[in-house]
């Protein structure tokens, strides 16, 4: 594609933000971004989708009036951005007629800086045929399995530069380079349907790396082994019905943190701010600070920094120019933070915004987003965490997931469970499923695997906003015990 | 090279929405400059959106957005490979690139023996469902509507958060072999969520022509049923007789939509696969997809360029016809319908305009009919737990009432359902007309109110 030039980007930023202040705006923030992503399919052994996009834009968010406003443009011309510009102060001025009360922000600094995600390959840079050849290689592999009726592959991989200016002097250059990866084995036999995936439904596993996250997979090695379990899934007893003790893999855990712990604690769904769409939180202002959320084996942060890892949420600025951060979400089991934005901040009592301003594109407004929100790992050894338990279920791999819109009540399915007797991985179990009230859950973890057995899972997939916006979000963690769970709720038919 | 548009490349004009013309242009340049490198077979597709959105919430506007974008992608063909290119880059550079962008993804891959030529020029039926009343709509008039909805929820002691929202779309396809399309339509919603303390309920509409919503008659209904959803009494769990609202009745449904493709079948994910033929549902039970139906919106074309057909999906309870794209149509000996995805791609074809036959019955006589039952307003976070049983899992939301002796006695909790779609479209004991629903969880369709029997509940929440 024809090259980006940063100064021509910065130029239309200053240009921007300038119209914007002439317009009447009292605060102005811009966004130049430019996106590039390739995906790569297979399915049965042919080529699926094969394709390539680029996405280039501006979006110019501005305060007037004590309301905000957003506009957003394709023309990257100085009449484009300024006609945006004037736009964006013309519809903040259309808010203002139905404002509650003025937008106050907290304070922030300006910065100047330029920041690069660490990767060790450009999977941009890796030629075509190597990264279809090993897909095709890995379909054949689980082709191979007699019984599987549908095999898919696919790789994703996007490179994202935004170059963010604001009226209070920042000049933020970032570049992100984002990998996803995964593999699938689907078995249709008698009357029922049967998949197993890797590194993990949604596509696999997605980081924020290079193309070295694809070599660290090893897809062949792993593709005989998901196929056959997706055939012999077929053979295996159905999930008991009980409440029980459950042992969640990585995968699985990491979306349960996004479910039950990533979603309440953001501030726009507490103060109401989505109540029409992705719903409100349970975690009301009051219980900061006095919820007893989880077990005082349970750490959960938010984490941007890349010392954190290199998942989803990782970035060294938010879309907001608010530097990354770490913050407490559960410590020792008490509920201690939210997720918020320089908007909201002061309504916790902060003096700062925690950083988790996301915007999925140019033509979106930056929302309140999870980052990293992780479980820290805890000290068992996976194997001294299967000897102890007596009676229970390893369930792995997400197959469906849902929780009502406070966040209380959740439901998961997995692709395959494994029954736990006498301290020892038995027999396989098939369409496992789960469910709770989400404190009641968190307070019956009592074990956690440690930082060897640790993942930093991402999701790809996370819908919030209107208009609709998707971001990854990353969530590490590792297999944990529960207790006394409603177990196999699913299938019930009572 | 500058990322600004150049005007030799037929430009969108600088302000408003592209004609037809312009987007002609960008075809007719991209085609050019294809054939100018020689390049085998080649396929445009050009869709520009100009929209706003005014988000409320806590009685005021804090959210107001809108954009103005333009995408061309490209697909080129030789010896039997296929890749696709996009870009919103509209100067000549930038689609030369995007051309030789997509012919680099094609050299790199295997032959596929199953790729047809592209198709060439067809004839479309007309549709008209552009309004310019829509596509006029200003900021202030949604900030004036979005206040007069909020100053009622003010009165009410009610807390209100929406949407108001319009749209217009302009997209364009035409080929190497001659095939041209050219489709525009407007787009408005207002949505509305009424909370009175831990209560709520919501509305929600859209339609082509802002005209034909009332947002004020919107507000003040979920007004009523957010005050009538207080005090929610816990009941067990169990099988109920449920009269799922529109809404609630597409957000379910829609999840069959992939089941209908013959790719899905061939790939044996479907859950129709060994079913069709067979009674599957009610005899009550009639599906067509429709494009062209009064109450649909949508392009009289897919993404191969194939005419839109109306295809007899269910017939009273029966499946008796998928959908085929051109590549499912070659395989299985039949014809494309006109459902195909662009290409390439691994899904093929689906059904996006389902229309349900529906019933004569209204909300009230199924109300009234119903010795204990619950009124459910809409469903939430809805996901598959069986592929082939079609069991789902999701919530109600904004709204759960129990029906008792014929009436509505009070609010319920909200409960976890884990429901075979299968199941319930054999159950459905009455149903209304059907009207054009609309929900978050699938895309807008024509579908009726149903009363259905033994609808599972497994848990129920706090709320």
């Amino acid at each position: 594609m024809p090259a980006v030039r940063a100064k021509f980007m910065w130029d239309l930023c200053t240009h921007s933000l300038a119209i914007s202040k002439v317009r009447g705006a009292s605060y102005a923030d811009v966004r130049v971004m430019h996106l590039r992503q390739r995906d790569l399919t297979t399915k049965n052994g042919q080529v699926g989708t094969l394709a390539q996009s680029e996405s280039i834009g501006i979006g110019i968010r501005v305060l007037a009036n004590g309301a905000w406003g957003f506009a957003s443009t394709d023309r990257l011309t100085r009449d484009g951005v300024a006609a945006c510009a004037a736009q964006a102060v013309s519809i903040a001025k259309a808010s203002a007629l139905a404002k509650r009360e003025d937008v106050v922000m907290a304070p922030e600094n300006a910065y100047v800086d330029s920041w690069q995600s660490p990767f060790l390959k450009d999977p941009f840079e890796i030629p075509l045929e190597t990264q279809l050849a090993l897909l095709l290689a890995a379909d054949a592999e689980m082709r191979r399995v007699k019984g599987v009726t549908l095999t898919e592959t696919d790789m994703q991989f996007r490179k994202i530069d935004s170059w963010f200016a604001s009226s209070i002097g920042s000049r933020i250059h970032q570049r992100k380079v984002i990998t996803g990866c995964g593999i699938v084995a689907t078995s249709f036999q008698g009357d029922e349907i049967q998949k197993r995936s890797y590194p993990n439904s949604f596509g696999g596993q997605h980081a924020l790396q290079g193309y070295e996250l694809v070599e660290s997979l090893d897809l062949l090695e792993h593709a005989p082994v998901i196929a056959e379990e997706a055939v012999a899934l077929h053979s295996a007893a159905q999930c008991p019905q009980k409440t029980g003790t459950l042992i969640l893999g990585g995968s699985q855990l990491g979306l349960q943190i996004h479910e039950s712990v990533g979603h309440p604690i953001e501030l726009d769904r507490v103060l109401g701010q989505e109540a029409n769409f992705a719903g409100t939180s349970f975690l009301t202002l009051d219980q900061l600070n006095k919820l007893r959320y989880a077990s005082d084996i349970v750490n959960v942060v938010a984490d941007a920094r890349v010392d954190h890892g290199q998942g989803l949420g990782t970035f060294a600025y938010d879309d907001e120019g608010v530097p990354a951060q770490c913050t407490d979400i559960i410590k020792a089991g008490q509920f201690r933070g939210y997720l918020s934005n320089r908007e909201t901040a002061h309504l916790i009592g902060l003096n700062r915004s925690s950083g988790t301003m996301r915007t999925e594109s140019w033509n979106r407004l930056p929302i309140i987003r999870m980052t990293n929100i992780s479980l820290l790992p805890g000290t068992w050894s996976f194997d001294n965490l299967i000897a102890d338990t007596d009676d229970g279920i390893l369930m792995e791999t997400n197959r469906s997931w849902s929780i009502d819109d406070r966040r209380y009540q959740f439901q998961f399915s997995t692709e395959i469970g494994w029954e736990i007797k006498g301290g020892k991985r038995g027999r396989m179990l098939k369409n496992p499923s789960y469910s709770g009230i989400t404190t009641e859950f968190w307070n019956s973890c009592d074990a956690i695997c440690k930082r060897e057995h640790w993942t930093l899972w991402g999701t790809p997939n996370c819908g919030k906003g209107q208009p609709m916006q998707t971001m990854g979000t990353g969530h590490g963690a590792s297999p944990s015990r529960f207790r006394d769970v409603r177990i196999g709720a699913a299938f019930s038919k009572q | 090279m500058s990322a600004a548009r150049k005007s030799s490349a037929g430009a969108a004009s600088a302000k408003g929405a592209a004609t037809e013309r312009e987007l002609r242009g960008i075809i007719d340049t991209v085609l050019r400059l294809a054939k100018s490198i020689g390049v085998e077979e080649t396929e445009v597709h050009v869709d520009e959106t100009i929209s706003a959105l005014t988000r409320f919430a806590n009685n005021g506007i804090h959210q107001n957005v809108a954009e103005h974008t333009v995408n061309v992608s490209v697909r080129t063909q030789v010896d039997q490979r296929t890749a696709r290119a996009t870009t919103n880059r509209i100067d000549e550079d930038s689609l030369r690139a995007a051309i030789e962008a997509s012919l680099s993804l094609a050299h790199s891959q295997p032959k596929n023996p199953l790729l047809l030529p592209m198709p060439g020029k067809q004839r479309y039926r007309r549709v008209n469902r552009f309004i310019k009343q829509t596509a006029a709509l200003t900021p202030e008039d949604r900030a004036r509507a979005v206040r007069r909805a909020c100053d009622l929820a003010v009165k009410k002691g009610q807390t209100a958060a929406g949407i108001f929202s319009s749209a217009q779309s302009h997209s364009a396809m035409g080929n190497s072999r001659g095939l041209f399309a050219a489709y525009r339509d407007t787009h408005a919603v207002f949505s509305i969520t009424m909370q009175e303390g831990s209560a709520a309920s919501w509305a929600k509409e859209n339609a082509a022509d802002v005209s034909h919503i009332d947002p004020q008659r919107l507000a003040e209904r979920a007004s009523d049923k957010a005050h009538r959803a207080v005090d929610a009494r816990e009941l067990a769990p169990g099988r109920y007789t449920v009269i799922l609202e529109p809404a609630a009745v597409l957000d379910l449904v829609g999840f069959l939509f992939y089941d209908f493709a013959a790719t899905a079948v061939q790939d044996k994910r479907s859950c129709f696969n060994e079913r069709m033929g067979k009674q599957v549902f009610g005899n009550n039970i009639s599906i067509v997809d429709d494009v062209y139906h009064p109450l649909q919106l949508g392009a009289p074309y897919d993404g191969e360029g194939s005419p839109r057909q109306r295809v007899l999906l269910v017939d009273r309870g029966v499946p008796k016809n998928l959908v085929y794209s051109r590549a499912s149509a070659k395989v299985t000996k039949k014809k494309p319908t006109g459902h195909g995805f662009m290409l390439p791609n691994e899904y093929g074809e689906a059904p996006m305009n389902l229309v349900f036959s529906g019933g004569k019955s209204s909300l009230e006589e199924m109300i009234a009919s119903t010795e204990r039952g619950l009124l459910v307003t809409r469903l939430w976070y809805i996901r598959e737990v069986d592929p082939y049983e079609k069991i789902m899992t999701g919530m109600t939301r904004d709204g759960l009432f129990l029906v008792e002796k014929g009436r509505v006695t009070s609010a319920a909790r909200n409960f976890r359902f884990n429901q075979s779609i299968l199941e319930m479209l054999r159950n459905a004991e009455m149903m209304g007309p059907a009207v054009r629903a609309t929900g978050e969880e699938a895309f807008e369709m024509v579908v009726p109110a149903m009363k259905i029997r033994d609808f599972h509940f497994s848990e129920v929440t706090k709320f």
